[in-house]
């Protein structure tokens, strides 16, 4: 939708090339002393009493003691706030009760996600505690040196002789002072220009499962705010009217009836259907039903999904239009093996459905943008922002909002509601705050979906039951291609998140073919939890099972077998299979199915126990998942998403389903797209594999592996192979 | 204007009878812990008690409260408040936490009437309540773990 805002925002990103050590603290680390706000602020905020110090762009104290951190990444739930305040607070030994941490953005330098090369600041693909691991233990580790130094000239004793703790300094004479006490005479200090860390041993709060997040309570006595909570003066709501294809835009709307509606206060075209403006949310809603649109669209999608899916099976059985992975030679091995097996997968769209509908609100003052949302992708939202508003990014405020629930969904490259919002309020001439709101309606039919795919699978066995080809062609839309990031994830007509998972299969197999398909069509797709693995995790964890069957061998020992060279895979598959009792048999009634995979550098392996209630019906017991994530800043927070993940792989495989009829989309609600509830939700046991390396993703790794292992047990109790998804629809009795 | 009590408070409300309680609560009485999901009864997020019993906000009119006593995640207070609320923030149940109001005026709800419930008396009564984020683990120990502490 704003292809020239791509190119225009991607030059700069393209040239930036930061290395690691040079943004390490940013400008700081050159000596400089950082004495002036880094960041916009308005001049209400400026007259704020307790106006902060910040020692460097992560982190400021004020007067009073509060202390702020800013976050690189975003908050979804997945605890990346709480895992940064960690990192710092492992350092600088302040009090937790002082802490909060909020969005930062603005500076891609000191923001900017390291996972990938420090070159846009957003949150994706489980990389925050990657990005932040040296960054933010090293900002906290600065200023505690900074207040330690404070309090040694003012006391005239050595630094070495100051400790700290609880956000107090102390000396053996008996002197202490708050942090707060020396934040003005520390910010005057220069930054020290080596910042040695803890060692692992002296930890304190990484790696402790009892520490518990500090955002806990604001979120059961409702004081948590999000962005649909948001309210300004003057404020007006927005409902939008979207096309009801994709493709599809406005030919004219005739709003007149919707003027009798008490609160209207106006309804205008923007550029991706019509906002419908009233004095409240149920105003715009009543508005809204009475706003008629004729709709231009003959370049929308307007075929069924089912077609689409055929047409994907047809092509899963002609050559791949690109190769991901060619080792050896699985046609010629295939050819001549003992024994083939094939399968054919289907994998239909899926919606995020996060429970907080899309929203956000822009507001114009005195020449300044300001756009409170989920900004996931905060640079990229500055810029359209600005460009919609014919302005400069730095005349852009944006207040990261928390967001009920992500998935991925709000990291979108066109700023999706974002832009909506602005283009709305411009559309009344920025005369007042508008906060647009999506329905779920809006959100189920709003696009973004994770792809539907087919996987075409073969795999050959030698005489003696050996593995010794495997084969897989994958056909999909691609989620990369046309965006800003299509040079660093399409490589010879691969995009990797089409592969991931299945391209790198682990297994020790000799000869070896990935291929992939890429199709197109006019439904808008996303990451989605997961990415890739979401669906190449299943297809590849049950044909293995299916290969374990052939070859009269134990899905577990046949995965350690062929895991040879991957010693992570074996120790997470290991102590899976060893907390599980594995070696025992289930119990009676249960039945037990396994999968292991690899996302985003983290390997899970899970053991679905299951019940059959009635013919027909499938009762996940217990999960058993063994995470090897490196090394696991907040243990308890690892366990809450590997829950959250099985949960979340577990629903999308028994009953989350997007369908087009003739390009509409079919469901609308979570009446028809239907997420886990608690009675489906099994009991989950999760263990850590010890790890002293670096952190690697915890909020996406969980759900891969769910589905697979879940299948291969329903196989176990059926002998039914599912291969069409969801459950709801691939399984019968 | 339309008179309803909340949270123990009688308030004047300036909306038409039609308006779903949600929209009141949050549009006009500016009480924004109870949250929207769906607007169809479907995710249990809109949760509210009228005269102790859980309702979907979402689909009771303003105009049908009448002298009910409506009240929110803001105003929920008693024991058994209090015990599921500490259990849930030292349990670190939620995740992104937006579903989280209605999950607990469901299980306050559930642990007013029912002070031992079973796996399946949570079921039935949360079963209505979507979390995205899936906690539902979390949840049902929080709700086990409360009843526990209220038994004591
Ligand atoms: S908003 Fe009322 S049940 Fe979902
Ligand atoms: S905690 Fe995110 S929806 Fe429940």
């Amino acid at each position: 939708m704003y292809p020239k805002l791509f190119d225009t925002f991607s030059a700069p990103l393209a040239s930036v090339k930061p290395s690691r050590r040079s943004l390490v603290l940013g400008a700081l680390a050159s000596g400089l002393v950082l004495s002036v706000g880094f960041r916009w602020q308005s001049s209400a905020q400026a007259q704020e009493a307790a106006k902060p110090h910040p020692f460097n762009p992560y982190i400021s104290i004020a007067a009073d003691g509060k202390i702020t951190i800013y976050s690189s990444q975003f908050e979804m739930g997945q605890g990346a706030y709480f895992g940064i305040a960690t990192l710092v607070n492992e350092e600088l030994d302040a009090d937790w009760a002082q802490i909060n941490v909020v969005g930062g953005f603005g500076d891609v330098a000191a923001f900017g996600n390291l996972a990938w090369g420090g070159a846009a600041q957003g949150t994706g693909g489980s990389t925050s505690m990657t990005s932040s691991w040296e960054r933010y233990r090293t900002a906290g580790a600065a200023l505690r040196m900074m207040l330690a130094e404070a309090a040694s000239k003012a006391w005239g004793v050595p630094v070495s002789e100051v400790s700290t703790a609880r956000g107090i300094v102390s000396h053996p004479s008996g002197k202490t002072a708050t942090y707060a006490e020396l934040v003005t005479a520390a910010s005057a200090l220069l930054v020290p220009a080596t910042v040695p860390l803890k060692p692992r041993t002296a930890w304190t709060q990484i790696g402790k499962a009892g520490l518990k997040r500090y955002d806990s309570r604001m979120k059961t006595d409702g004081s948590a705010q999000f962005t649909i909570d948001v309210k300004l003066p003057g404020m007006a709501t927005a409902v939008i009217i979207h096309p009801p294809k994709f493709g599809a835009t406005v030919a004219s709307f005739d709003a007149s009836k919707a003027k009798d509606v008490k609160g209207f206060v106006d309804a205008v075209q923007i550029s991706r259907g019509v906002a419908v403006v009233a004095e409240n949310m149920w105003s715009a809603l009543k508005a809204r039903d009475l706003v008629s649109v004729a709709w231009i669209e003959d370049k929308a999608e307007q075929r069924n999904s089912a077609d689409i899916l055929v047409a994907y099976e047809t092509q899963s059985k002609a050559a791949p239009l690109a190769v991901a992975r060619n080792d050896g030679d699985a046609a010629g091995a295939l050819a001549a093996a003992g024994k083939v097996l094939e399968a054919s997968f289907s994998f239909p769209y899926l919606a995020h459905a996060a429970l907080e509908p899309l929203n956000a609100v822009a507001s114009m003052t005195d020449g300044t943008l300001e756009i409170w949302g989920g900004h996931q992708m905060p640079d990229l939202y500055q810029y359209i922002g600005s460009q919609i508003a014919g302005t400069t990014p730095d005349k852009v405020k944006l207040h990261v909002m928390k967001t009920g629930g992500g998935f991925g969904r709000r990291a979108v490259f066109d700023a999706d509601v974002v832009a909506e919002a602005v283009e709305t309020a411009k559309a009344l001439a920025w005369s007042r705050p508008v906060k647009v709101q999506w329905t779920r309606e809006n959100d189920m039919r709003g696009g973004r979906y994770r792809p539907a795919y087919v996987h075409a699978m073969k795999a050959g066995l030698d005489k003696d039951g050996k593995i010794i080809a495997w084969s897989n062609h994958i056909v999909g839309q691609s989620i990369m291609s046309g965006t800003l990031f299509e040079g660093m994830a399409v490589k010879n007509g691969v995009d990797f998140t089409s592969v991931e998972g299945a391209a790198n299969v682990p297994y020790d197999i000799p000869n070896v073919a990935v291929g992939l398909s890429t199709m197109q069509a006019g439904v808008p797709v996303l990451w989605w939890r997961a990415v890739g693995s979401t669906h190449t995790a299943y297809a590849v964890e049950t044909f293995l099972d299916e290969v374990a069957e052939a070859a009269g061998k134990d899905p577990v020992a046949l995965r350690l077998e062929l895991l040879d060279k991957h010693p992570r895979h074996m120790a997470a598959l290991k102590l899976a299979a060893e907390k599980a009792g594995w070696d025992k048999p289930a119990a009676e009634g249960r039945f037990r199915g396994v999968a292991v995979a690899e996302s985003f550098g983290s390997v899970v392996a899970q053991i679905a126990e299951i019940s059959i209630p009635s013919p027909g019906q499938i009762k996940v017991e217990r999960v058993v998942c063994a995470v090897d994530c490196g090394t696991a800043i907040n243990p308890d927070q690892v366990a809450a998403q590997m829950e959250g993940g099985i949960g979340f792989g577990l629903s999308s495989i028994l009953g989350e389903e997007i369908t087009l009829t003739a390009g509409a989309v079919d469901q609308g609600n979570y009446d028809s797209y239907t997420p886990l509830r608690i009675e489906q939700m099994p009991k989950v046991e999760v263990h850590i594999v010890p790890s002293e390396g670096p952190p690697t993703g915890a909020g996406e790794p969980g759900v891969p592996p769910a589905g697979p292992a879940l299948a291969n047990a329903v196989y176990q109790a059926t002998r039914k192979r599912i291969r069409t998804l969801p459950f709801s629809k691939g399984f019968t009795a | 204007m339309i008179k309803v009590n909340i949270n123990g408070q009688d308030r004047e409300v300036d909306a038409e009878p039609d308006m779903p309680l949600l929209w009141a609560i949050r549009d006009v009485l500016n009480l924004t812990g109870t949250k929207f999901g769906c607007g169809l009864a479907q995710c249990g997020a809109c949760t509210v008690h009228l005269d102790g019993q859980p309702i979907r906000s979402c689909q009771t009119a303003i105009g049908d409260v009448g002298a009910g006593r409506i009240t929110t995640i803001e105003g929920v207070s008693g024991k058994v408040a209090e015990t599921v609320q500490a259990v849930w923030t030292e349990l670190d149940v939620p995740q992104c936490g937006y579903c989280q109001s209605g999950q607990i005026m469901s299980a306050v709800a559930l642990l007013e009437q029912n002070r031992k419930p079973q796996d399946s008396d949570i079921d039935e009564a949360l079963s209505g309540n979507l979390c995205r984020c899936a906690t539902y683990a979390r949840i049902r120990s929080a709700v086990h773990e409360a009843a526990r502490r209220l038994e004591a």
